[in-house]
């Protein structure tokens, strides 16, 4: 479904990708792990078309996004919950599900709109308060809620799990392999708890200083001795030596 | 206490002007973070463009009042629309990323060419408009003073009074308002949504012109004279009204034009009227000493 190939993205003349290559087959869930730094929100970001991509392509659906504008982008059926959230903060949950609606079919609001409650009661709960008044796991149930609005065919994550709560975080991910199993819908994780992001991920890959350095299914890289070390008991040697 | 009531009834006409044309400068305020110094232009454009249709309609033979008034209202809001789209597309998106300083300076510009456009084209002079819409009501008589509310008094507030519900309406309510408030929030953001950002920022412009563009119709009805420089010092009374308010603050903005058109019509009536716009820029200068955020403006605690 999202198809990208030898993109090079950066800030200004700090190149942060270095050419990456990645497949996002449909009704998958592909997660990427990485530490701090290496790429993995400016991977998301350059496939939203900002910042641009300086070099390579991004194929979504056979159709090449690479220079498309942002919210052209979001139009095609690619929703995006960002790193931090970035709710609006002065408009009610209930608007934000709307904001979040502007590029579906308005016949289909209400049907999405019950559907995405019924995914986070907690939201319904809050339909009437303002965004800025949630708790962290609120707002990352809003934003996956307000991505979920636009009917994607593609979610794309971003650290769903920052900040939360361990509870918090294991209910989410309980969530988001919902949407993937009953909705079907292909999704592009970005996690730093990489024991959550691999377990739930059919695919995997590992990115290292704008790089791929290692994939394969969740499964198999969680038993990875050199992953394990790295990325799931925290201690030893990093696996990106100088990052 | 008549002649209390009678600056009051003053007042309130003169400030539903000036929330019209502060909203503009709240709104783009609020959108992009920057000051449309083009816009007390863009309201003087409005005014220009109303007395050319008053002007055409009298060449058609149209005579009757109300049919003309509401031509007017919509050719002028229609061609300063365009003013203001062009003022968007010119001075600010080029300069988008651009330091912020940049499109303040270009800006400022086009408010020059503007101005200057229009005295080239029509002229220096003072031009004068006959009184369309005559006749008073009687509010209150104590004998010794008269206290009248005329009929265009009345026509400016509730067509103010009208367009700033209308427009709140529009803003609470629509996709277009959603999008406006997105947009102001976290540009990135709203785009990341589908939100064209570029073109909501220009309607933003257009809607704030539209509003300005009904300022300078009733304005020009209202004195009877325009001239090409009026855009400056109404602009600037505007822009004070808007910080009064709290800049990016809609209601803020009606609010604070309501009370310099009070305070201007209070003190003309009981100090000096030379000294009016000292009263006006004065209650600036307190406000950004002692409440910079404005009477309903936020402190700035979220940075995009």
């Amino acid at each position: 479904m999202l198809k990208i190939r030898g993109l090079r993205s950066g800030y200004g003349r700090i190149e942060a990708l270095h050419g990456i290559d990645l497949d996002v087959p449909e009704g998958e869930i592909v997660s990427l792990i990485g530490a701090n730094g290496a790429g993995k929100s400016t991977l998301l970001m350059t496939v939203c078309g900002n910042p641009r991509a300086t070099a390579g392509e991004i194929l979504f659906n056979g159709r090449d996004i690479t220079q498309l504008p942002t919210h052209e982008i979001a139009r095609a059926g690619l929703a995006h919950a960002p790193e931090g959230r970035r709710i609006f903060s002065r408009m009610s949950v209930g608007e934000n599900l709307q904001t979040g609606a502007i590029v579906a079919d308005p016949k289909f609001y209400n049907e999405d709109l019950e559907r995405v409650l019924v995914l986070f009661p907690r939201l319904k709960e809050r339909l009437h308060q303002r965004g800025g008044t949630l708790s962290g796991g609120e707002q990352q149930m809003l934003a996956i809620a307000r991505a979920l609005m636009s009917r994607p065919r593609l979610l794309l994550l971003d650290e769903p799990s920052l900040g939360l709560a361990p509870l918090v975080t294991k209910q989410l991910f309980t969530n988001i392999a919902e949407i993937n199993k009953a909705d079907g819908m292909t999704i592009l994780l970005v996690e730093q708890n990489a024991f959550q992001a691999l377990k739930l991920a059919t695919t995997a890959h590992i990115i290292v200083n704008g790089r791929i350095e290692l994939s394969g299914t969740g499964a198999a890289l969680l038993k990875d001795p050199a992953v394990r070390e790295a990325y799931l008991e925290g201690a030893g040697p990093k696996l990106e030596a100088g990052s | 206490m008549a002649y209390f009531l009678q600056q009051l009834i003053n007042g309130v006409t003169l400030g539903a002007t000036y929330g019209l044309i502060a909203i503009g400068y709240t709104m783009v305020y609020g959108i992009i973070g920057m000051i449309n110094f083009a816009h007390g232009d863009i309201y003087m454009i409005g005014a220009f463009i109303s007395l050319v249709g008053f002007m055409l309609l009298a060449t058609f033979g149209i005579t009757s009042v109300p049919l003309a008034f509401f031509l007017v209202l919509v050719f002028a809001m229609f061609f300063t629309g365009v003013y203001g789209w062009t003022v968007e597309r010119v001075a600010y998106r080029p300069l988008r990323h651009a330091p912020r300083l940049a499109p303040l300076i270009s800006a400022i510009g086009v408010s020059i060419v503007l101005q200057n456009f229009v005295q080239l084209s029509q002229g220096a002079r003072v031009k004068p408009l006959q009184p369309m819409i005559r006749g008073a009501y009687e509010v209150y008589n104590d004998g010794s003073f008269q206290v009248t509310i005329s009929y265009l008094q009345i026509m400016i507030i509730v067509l103010t009074l009208a367009l700033m519900l209308a427009f709140t309406l529009m803003i609470r309510f629509t996709s277009l308002g959603r999008a406006q408030r997105a947009a102001a929030q976290d540009m990135t953001m709203a785009a990341l949504l589908g939100v064209n950002v570029d073109r909501t920022i220009s309607a933003t412009f257009v809607i704030g012109a539209m509003l300005a563009a009904v300022a300078g119709l009733m304005v020009t009805l209202y004195y009877g004279v325009i001239d090409f420089y009026i855009g400056f010092i109404v602009g600037i009374k505007a822009f004070t009204a808007a910080v009064l308010g709290g800049i990016g603050s809609l209601p803020g903005a009606m609010l604070g034009g309501m009370l310099i058109g009070l305070i201007e019509a209070f003190w003309s009536g009981y100090f000096s009227i030379e000294y009016k716009d000292v009263a006006a820029f004065s209650i600036l200068v307190f406000v950004l000493i002692f409440r910079p955020t404005g009477l309903l403006g936020r402190p700035e605690i979220e940075k995009v």
